[in-house]
């Protein structure tokens, strides 16, 4: 037997005497998920609270992080093994967030010893939810123009500004945030990457409501906030060089949940049987025959979209660098998205109209919400207009 | 398999883009097209392509052929679509080529087939009628029963390289009537049979075709291909590979299409700028780049499906027929707005890929045929 399916058998058995039995079967999407924190409840998640204990303690919430910093130090087809075998027995993450995928590889990429130490067990852990702080009122597309200020007092920064669409910056506890240490230098060079404990003083947050009625957006204030200097990532004013880093993994992250989330309408059935209950059927087809067209559109949108996925994935596994398509998968999968959830829309009619109360059954309240949410996809995380600037940029060689 | 080309595989396209470098540009399309060329391809080009062994790729060495895929086939098409080059390997590999090797006996194909990868055989299909349109049932040749053999009596429109064929593979109805699927049959008629006429057509992208006339064509029982009445689901299948080759063929045609564009727009100057540098073309530049993306996978993806025989072969076939209709006919309609005027002109190159783009689309099936294929395939 290979090293990697000795891993495999070993891995098998384990997950099988370790993942609780009501656990199973609940994996495969994201939000099944817990996220952790200071402030999160356990109370009612006794079998996550088991899960995630056992889960850290043989270092599989964070695989391939070395084992100092909380992970399994596992190699990445092992990795690839442990994911695979999560999904045979459908077992959710035991922890999921911004931790995870975000700042924990910035800091394994940039981070000081100190830095990697403090954070990244507490990360694998799940004891210390995060949020990002980029975009303020005045810099969103325009990300490198942001006006939160840092000016270095003894052997503190003092901050003051304001950052918005903080995700869950209400329940997060500790907070990844660019600020300008330099107003004097070019924009992009006068940028600092900062981490800062949500529990000190001056720090506010106000949660955003949206057209889908709520959301999981904050705008976090900073008024006089003392952060001492050691918290400062890689170098002082070398910050855009971590932010786009850290971008890139925001965008690969978002890709991924859109491609996973691809052809099937989720919990509540694929497109296609939505379709049939709300449109019937005419000698097997759908009664009606535009939206047909357009349901088939949709699927070979996202077909095509899943495939391009792969072929990434399987470049990538064969060993080559990475190639001009993942370019285009944070503005291709959010916008087949949006076209998918406008659909969902049309094909459910007058009955698609509904806020909330009587005569509209859970599953097409769920369509409306997730209609108006999905107008933010093209938007957040880096517009479809800057995405489609990169590519004409740094991928067609199109002149400034 | 993998979306992902092996070392042979790039070897196979390296060697394919050199060749269409150095032997087949652009200009020699057009140099056929002036001249009226009467074959309306390279019989020297062909027989260099088949001593390469690109002729032959797909078939099994038993009939002469080099054993390999059609995920090396489409990298072979894939290039020579880059220049749009003439030589017949829709008509005598994916057509006529494919239906003898799926369903042909074994002397129709030790006959023609090792001929066929040696370059030295043209074959064509005559499927499509005047009133067919993209359905494949919609067959009103007849071929009567004449003695042990048939009589066959109809007319083809637009058959692939007819004009120059050795011979054809014609369907007709051996039963029932127009639209209905059982009771087609494949025939094997070689050029030159009586009753047969061959006119060349002329398309708007030059790609060769001709009416195939039969009256009264007579062949004997050995030329019925596969099972007599049971031909449509041998077509279809024949179609389905044909439809695969035409789309990595058009991959091809689309990138260098969008490749004379990007270059356009780097170097044309206007307001004293490069006209690249507008954002409202960047735009419009990336959606297109897009799309090819998004084509390449979807190509790759089936040439796979053939190979390892995939169930959902015919519906990676309609989705890669249909994103490669919609996205060459996009990258080439932005191609010639972005050259602006001289896209217009006969003289620059850009318009032989629109004409294809179109000619291509319409050729077993345009998108919406295709979308309407899926959702049927999927039970909607």
């Amino acid at each position: 037997m290979s090293d990697l399916e000795s891993f495999r058998s070993e891995t098998r058995a384990w997950l099988e005497a370790q993942c609780p039995p009501a656990l199973r079967g609940r994996g495969g999407s994201e939000l099944e998920g817990v996220w952790g924190g200071r402030k999160f409840d356990w109370g009612g998640h006794a079998d996550q609270k088991l899960w995630l204990e056992r889960c850290a303690g043989r270092g599989f919430t964070a695989p391939t992080w070395p084992r100092a910093y909380g992970g399994g130090d596992l190699a990445p087809e092992q990795a690839k093994v442990l994911a695979e075998e999560l999904r045979r027995i459908k077992a959710p993450p035991a922890v999921i967030g911004f931790g995870l995928t975000m700042i924990g590889p910035t800091l394994l990429a940039f981070g000081s010893e100190e830095q990697k130490l403090e954070h990244l067990p507490r990360i694998a852990r799940a004891e210390i939810r995060w949020c990002q702080g980029y975009s303020e009122p005045g810099a969103g597309s325009d990300l490198a123009g942001l006006q939160t200020r840092a000016v270095l007092d003894g052997d503190h920064y003092v901050i003051n500004g304001t950052k918005v669409w903080t995700s869950s910056a209400d329940e997060a506890d500790w907070i990844f945030a660019l600020v300008r240490t330099d107003p004097n230098a070019k924009k992009q060079e006068g940028i600092t990457f900062i981490l800062i404990d949500m529990l000190t003083p001056g720090v506010s947050v106000r949660p955003i409501k949206l057209i889908s009625g709520s959301s999981p957006f904050c705008e976090t204030h900073f008024e006089n906030v003392r952060v001492p200097k050691q918290n400062v990532v890689h170098k002082v004013n070398a910050g855009w060089t971590v932010a786009k880093a850290l971008l890139g993994h925001e965008r690969t992250m978002v890709a991924e949940a859109f491609g996973a989330g691809g052809g099937a309408g989720g919990k509540r059935g694929t497109l296609s049987e939505r379709a049939k209950h709300h449109l019937g059927n005419e000698n097997g087809r759908l009664a009606d025959p535009i939206l047909r067209d357009q349901l088939a559109q949709l699927e070979l949108d996202t077909r095509a979209f899943a495939l391009t996925m792969q072929r990434a994935k399987d470049a990538a596994r064969a060993g080559h660098q990475p190639g001009p398509e993942s370019s285009i998968f944070k503005v291709y999968g959010t916008e087949v998205n949006m076209r998918r959830q406008e659909l969902l829309v049309r094909i459910a009619g007058p009955q698609a109209l509904g806020w909330e109360g009587p005569g509209f059954d859970p599953e097409e309240l769920a369509t409306t919400r997730d209609w108006l949410r999905s107008r933010g996809n093209s938007i957040e995380g880096g517009t479809s207009e800057v995405q489609r600037n990169v590519i004409a940029k740094h991928v067609l060689g199109l002149p400034d | 398999m993998d979306l992902v080309l092996s070392e042979d595989q790039e070897l196979i396209a390296k060697t394919t883009a050199d060749f269409v470098k150095r032997k087949s540009p652009i200009a020699r399309v057009r140099e056929l097209r002036d001249t009226n060329d009467p074959v309306g391809f390279s019989r020297a080009l062909w027989n260099e392509m088949a001593e390469l062994g690109w002729v032959g790729i797909a078939f099994p060495e038993s009939v002469g052929g080099a054993g390999l895929g059609f995920a090396e086939l489409a990298v072979v098409l894939e290039e020579l679509g880059r220049t749009l080059a003439p030589e017949p390997f829709l008509s005598t590999v994916l057509l006529a080529g494919q239906a003898l090797l799926l369903a042909g006996d074994e002397a129709q194909a030790a006959a023609w087939l090792p001929r066929v990868c040696k370059g030295e055989a043209i074959l064509a299909l005559a499927h499509q009628e005047a009133r067919s349109r993209y359905d494949l049932s919609a067959v009103e040749t007849r071929a009567e029963q004449a003695g042990a053999g048939f009589r066959l009596t109809g007319e083809k429109i637009q058959v692939l390289d007819g004009h120059v064929a050795d011979a054809i593979v014609v369907v007709a109805r051996t039963a029932g009537g127009p639209g209905e699927a059982k009771g087609l049959t494949l025939f094997l008629v070689p050029k030159g049979a009586a009753g047969l006429t061959l006119t060349r057509q002329a398309r708007v992208d030059g790609r060769n075709a001709a009416l195939v006339r039969l009256d009264g064509v007579s062949v004997g029982a050995d030329a019925v291909i596969g099972a007599r009445d049971a031909g449509h689901e041998l077509l279809t299948r024949v179609v389905d590979r044909a439809t695969l080759g035409l789309s990595a063929e058009m991959l091809g045609g689309m990138q260098q299409a969008f490749a004379l564009t990007l270059e356009h727009l780097k170097h044309r100057m206007q307001f004293g700028v490069p006209i690249g540098s507008f954002q409202a073309l960047k735009h419009r530049a990336a959606n297109v780049f897009i799309e090819l993306e998004l084509a390449k996978s979807a190509v790759m993806a089936s040439a796979r499906a053939v190979d390892t025989d995939a169930p959902d072969f015919a519906k990676l076939v309609s989705l890669t027929k249909a994103r490669c209709s919609d996205a060459y006919v996009l990258a080439a309609n932005e191609g010639v707005q972005m050259f602006g005027g001289v896209g217009m002109t006969d003289e620059y190159d850009i318009g032989f890929y629109m004409k294809r783009a179109r000619a291509a689309e319409l050729t077993f099936g345009d998108a919406a045929f295709h979308r309407a294929r899926w959702a049927t395939l999927s039970g909607y």
